[in-house]
């Protein structure tokens, strides 16, 4: 056990000269992100970091990406989990720390799972939620204010 | 200008409501002055489900404001059946209609017409979601028999959970002060969570009980009857045993309050025994004529006609 927090502690990533790194994601969760931002279309490099050690979370997950902080979709980051920390690399140095707030609409990121809902049915039309209570975190359908009840 | 639309009872203001009935009250007072307000005028009611009173109710009130109605009256002999969607019928409609009353098992379908439509479209039952002119309907008759709804203590009972009508109407009592709900149903039947959480939000005063018994009723100002709805539920066994949960009847009449009205947004089924029809606090006939009234007054708000 030893040996392998030995591995977990030292393990080191080069670091970035120009893009962002994603830091304090709720360990195991990196690849969601990595999917839900569509990481893997961008032509950059991406490091995924899993389980490194924290002084505040225990264990952590962490994202670098080289390349403009624009490509990034905070709304989509802000959805998923809004404690992430966004830190924007510029000459190798931290230039700006980004604070990420929820979204007041997510659109074409979720469905809603009402079966009686028109967005069930209709073509081409785009799967939008509404926050409705910012201090819950609820979400709910434009459409049938059906709540969100799928992980965040 | 944007064609204005209704989807939920709360896209009008509390002043702009009380305009709205102000000319319904008006309407039932000298319907003739409106008789050919709306000439020239024609209404598509687009009924994706069965609907009698609702439909009929739209196209009388068109009709008695002097205009035309076309329309169909179920999924089948609409070009759904040919898989359109709701936006294309809609952009369709706008061509050949000045408004357009939409009734869908979708919940939502209405507001996705909307935004394509390029005339006001009204929601006229969207699933178990919103149903806003039978709230305006039921807002009418309480108004013109109370007088007013502050202060009153509402009992909504039955199918709580897919009446569609319970939920339109608890929110536009709720902007009222000192309303109080008891909300009477079945374990299995109570309200969805959205609708509790919105009362819980506004502090509105309001308790949740299974029985309709002299206790639930002594305090009721008004009691809004509703049908279990054989349409919302996945299993067959679970309606039959829903359905006759509630039956209201000369007995528990007589322990009700004197001035308590009864109210149902129809059909009714068992839940309202027939002997109770005479009864002079039962207006749910009433109810459908103050329903025609404020059609008229929706379409010729929502068209923004002068009435000389």
């Amino acid at each position: 056990m030893d040996e392998q927090k030995k591995y977990n502690d030292t393990l080191s990533i080069g670091a970035l000269r120009e893009g962002f790194v994603l830091d304090h994601i709720k360990a195991g969760n990196a690849m969601t992100i990595y999917h839900d931002l569509k990481l893997g279309k961008l032509d950059c490099t991406v490091a995924i970091i899993k389980n490194a050690s924290s002084d505040k979370m225990g264990r952590k997950d962490i994202i670098k990406v080289a390349c403009p902080i624009d490509y990034l979709d905070l709304d989509v980051l802000g959805f998923i989990d809004h404690n992430i920390t966004v830190n924007v690399i510029k000459d190798g140095k931290i230039i700006e720390k980004r604070t990420l707030n929820l979204p007041k609409q997510v659109v074409k990121v979720i469905s809603c799972k009402n079966p009686r809902c028109i967005s069930s049915i209709e073509q081409g039309l785009d799967q939008i939620f509404i926050l409705t209570d910012e201090e819950k975190e609820i979400y709910r359908c434009k459409y049938c204010e059906e709540k969100y009840t799928g992980k965040k | 200008m944007a064609p204005r639309h209704l989807m939920s009872p709360l896209d009008f203001s509390v002043e702009e409501l009380h305009k709205l009935l102000d000319l319904a009250n008006d309407i039932e007072k000298d319907p003739e002055k409106y008789a050919h307000v709306c000439e020239g005028k024609r209404i598509a009611t687009l009924f994706y489900e069965p609907s009698t009173r609702t439909r009929l109710s739209f196209e009388a009130a068109m009709m008695n404001l002097g205009g035309k109605v076309l329309g169909f009256h179920s999924a089948d002999s609409s070009s759904a059946s040919k898989g359109e969607s709701v936006s294309d019928t809609m952009r369709i409609v706008s061509c050949y209609a000045d408004i357009a009353a939409m009734r869908h098992p979708k919940e939502g379908a209405p507001l996705v017409a909307s935004m394509k439509s390029l005339i006001p479209v009204i929601n006229a039952g969207d699933g178990g979601h919103q149903h806003p002119t039978q709230t305006l309907t039921d807002l009418l008759t309480i108004r013109s028999l109370k007088g007013h709804f502050e202060g009153l203590t509402f009992g909504l009972c039955g199918d709580l959970k897919f009446g569609r009508t319970v939920h339109s109407l608890i929110a536009a009592l709720s902007r009222y002060e000192n309303v109080r709900f008891v909300l009477i149903s079945p374990e299995e039947l109570r309200i969805p969570g959205y609708v509790r959480e919105a009362l819980k939000n506004k502090g509105i005063p309001f308790e949740e009980v299974v029985r309709l018994d002299e206790s639930t009723m002594k305090d009721l100002d008004i009691l809004y009857m509703t049908r279990v709805q054989k349409e919302r539920f996945f299993n067959e066994e679970d309606y039959v045993r829903m359905k006759d949960f509630y039956i209201l009847d000369k007995e528990k009449m007589a322990m009700a309050p004197s001035d308590m009205l009864v109210l149902h947004p129809l059909p009714r089924v068992n839940e309202i025994s027939v002997e109770v029809d005479e009864d002079p606090r039962a207006v749910y006939f009433k109810q459908v004529q103050y329903g025609v009234y404020v059609r008229m007054a929706l379409i010729i708000t929502l068209l923004n006609l002068e009435v000389s």
